[in-house]
């Protein structure tokens, strides 16, 4: 990146390989679990996230040598509350189905813990621009996460990718559904997400031993 | 110089390469090895792993050829080629070579993919890893054929054995390691990714999902009919199978589990080769006569009427549960397997109760789930070191309390 210094770079390529938020530090778990049955609202909820940090994570910045230490989690909390709320309006303004189908979980960005991780680790105690790419950064490394394990799990759970369908049709029975394929339902359900994303950390740490803590 | 020299030879060649256990394991296979596992997980006596997994394949066997007779007799039952059986378990309409043929060919490939599969992906994990292959596979194998509906897919069959051994067995660390029972990881998985092949009324009579394709597609045939028993009595359906089609297996069911019959005698070997835990099983039987008696009086007692979606299930005679469903072959095979089960004597009793308990509570409210001896068997198995951590923490309690008594 022509753009970035190497050290900024580092905060964006970072997350999104040895450091990932949800493989390495095993944070962000429960939203990766729950709205990844498909393509659509994976990379949705990852914009949405995205856009919460970005943004949180500079006006951290910004205020981090105003805001009082004892009660700064209520400060980050305001911040981060606020932003969700934009994202859930903007959401049932313009994506109304989408927004319903994501139901409560774009509430519940607010308790994502990587978001509350690095407004404390990194936005605290770093300016404006480098918390910015530090919130992107980690928010690419979620939604990388959560738009792989949303296309396995639509793919095959549903034979289908962003609701078209590749694998042919399942009830009248063309494409690969014709010799005898059917979708797994198991994909569809929770304790599958948990098992993908465990073969993505199984993948990533076997090709980085460094990865392997004991 | 006979085949047993030249797969010696072979092994020499091999020794030290990568490849290395791979032909170790298919000479130990064939062969007495010379060596036997080391650091096992349940050696004693002159037994080791080899050995322990061909007492339970020995027990196992009886209930596989049962199955293949049963599975062509269910066939041509359901068809209306033979009549029901009439002169208990040797009746001479059930063990006839047309039913064993059917049986034989239809079971044979499930069989070999069960092996060939699972075996392959732990031959891959050993060469991968360096370690020997060990004989956990074995019994896996043999007990999967035995607890799937005839009419699986066989392509269903290889994802779920795949799954199973990797994601329940392989990535904890491999025999011994693993916190769930493979097989019935790979039956639970295959039970939630194509509910469809595992349940409802067609799956556990060859034949019977052909037969109502082609009615759809406008044939005037017959459908066939393999409703289960549990599935019936889940939809307060009559059951007209009597007590001792029950014990002898002359019902529909998963291939393997219909004969309680054999099942008691393969328990009866592995109890008397002390393979199998007599306490585990007879927890189990406890736990759900406790379970199913409990439910009797609830009927008797007039909360839950005819009107009731549980009624059926309920009003089932509370041993007549140890009977129907795979509810005998999983206390008997699936509950003791040492791996998974509780190590502790005290624990055992209690994760046995537990399993036939929680058995028949699910198979009773939850109808979608008829066969809850599975999902409370990996329940428990998930709950054992917990009952053992606090078996051997009151032990320690108490004796530290005794220890204290002598010294005051």
């Amino acid at each position: 990146m022509g753009l970035l210094s190497k050290k900024d770079s580092k905060l964006i390529m970072d997350p999104l390989a040895d450091n990932n938020p949800i493989t390495i530090q095993v944070l962000g778990i429960c939203s990766a679990l729950a709205i990844t049955a498909q393509l659509k609202p994976s990379i949705v909820m990852a914009i949405s996230v995205m856009f919460v940090m970005g943004v949180g994570n500079v006006v951290i910045s910004l205020m981090r040598n105003i805001i009082p230490s004892k009660i700064r989690i209520i400060v980050q909390l305001v911040v981060v509350a606020t932003l969700v709320i934009i994202v859930d309006q903007v959401l049932k303004a313009y994506a109304y189905s989408l927004s319903k189908e994501l139901s409560v979980f774009i509430g519940l960005i607010i308790t994502n813990c990587i978001i509350m991780g690095r407004f404390e680790a990194f936005a605290l105690a770093n300016g404006t621009w480098r918390s910015f790419l530090d919130g992107i950064g980690n928010a690419l490394g979620y939604g990388v996460i959560l738009i792989i394990v949303g296309f396995f799990r639509e793919l095959l759970g549903s034979g289908t990718l962003f609701g078209f369908k590749v694998l042919g049709d399942s009830v009248e029975k063309t494409g690969l559904y014709a010799i005898g394929y059917e979708n797994n339902g198991f994909m569809v359900l929770p304790p599958m997400a948990l098992i993908v994303v465990g073969i993505i950390i199984w993948v990533q740490r076997s090709r980085n031993k460094e990865l392997i803590e004991d | 110089m006979g085949l047993k020299q030249n797969l010696h030879n072979i092994r020499e060649k091999y020794r030290g390469t990568k490849m290395a256990p791979a032909f170790n394991a298919l000479h130990t296979f064939l062969y007495t090895p010379n060596d036997t596992a080391h650091g096992g997980t349940h050696i004693k006596a002159a037994d080791d792993l080899k050995r322990t997994m061909n007492t339970v394949i020995m027990a196992l066997v009886p209930c596989l050829i049962f199955g293949m007779f049963n599975a062509g007799y269910q066939h041509y039952l359901a068809v209306g080629e033979i009549e029901a059986v009439t002169s208990g378990f040797f009746s001479s309409e059930f063990w006839t070579l047309q039913n064993f043929s059917l049986g034989f060919w239809k079971i044979l490939p499930i069989l070999l993919i069960s092996y060939g599969v699972g075996l392959g992906i732990e031959f891959l994990f050993a060469v991968i890893k360096g370690h020997e292959v060990e004989e956990g596979y074995l019994v896996t194998g043999m007990l999967v054929p035995l607890i799937v509906p005839i009419d699986i897919p066989l392509w269903m069959l290889v994802v779920a054995v795949a799954f199973g051994v990797v994601i329940g067995k392989e990535v904890f660390g491999g025999t011994g390691m693993n916190i769930l029972n493979p097989a019935l990881t790979i039956r639970a998985f295959l039970f939630f990714a194509y509910p469809t092949w595992m349940s409802g009324d067609k799956v556990w009579v060859e034949g019977a999902t052909e037969r109502a394709k082609e009615i759809i597609a406008g044939s005037n045939a017959d459908a066939i009919s393999g409703e289960t028993i549990l599935g019936g009595l889940a939809q307060s359906h009559p059951i007209d199978y009597s007590v001792a089609d029950m014990f002898f297996g002359f019902i529909p069911g998963s291939i393997g589990e219909t004969s309680t019959l054999l099942i008691l005698l393969g328990g009866l070997f592995l109890i008397f080769t002390k393979i199998g835990s007599w306490r585990i099983m007879l927890s189990s039987v406890i736990g759900a006569l406790v379970m199913g008696y409990i439910f009797n009086l609830v009927v008797a007692a007039g909360w839950i009427t005819e009107t009731s979606n549980f009624y059926g299930l309920m009003n089932t005679e509370f041993w007549h549960h140890l009977l129907i469903g795979g509810m005998a072959f999983g206390i008997v095979y699936m509950a003791t397997d040492p791996v998974t089960a509780s190590q502790t004597n005290k624990g055992k009793w209690i994760y046995g109760f537990l399993i036939g308990f929680i058995s028949i509570m699910i198979r009773v409210f939850n109808p979608a789930y008829p066969e809850g001896v599975m999902l409370a068997i990996l329940l428990m198995n998930v709950f054992a070191p917990t009952i053992d951590h606090y078996v051997v923490q009151g032990n320690v309690k108490r004796r530290l309390k005794r220890g204290k008594l002598k010294t005051a």
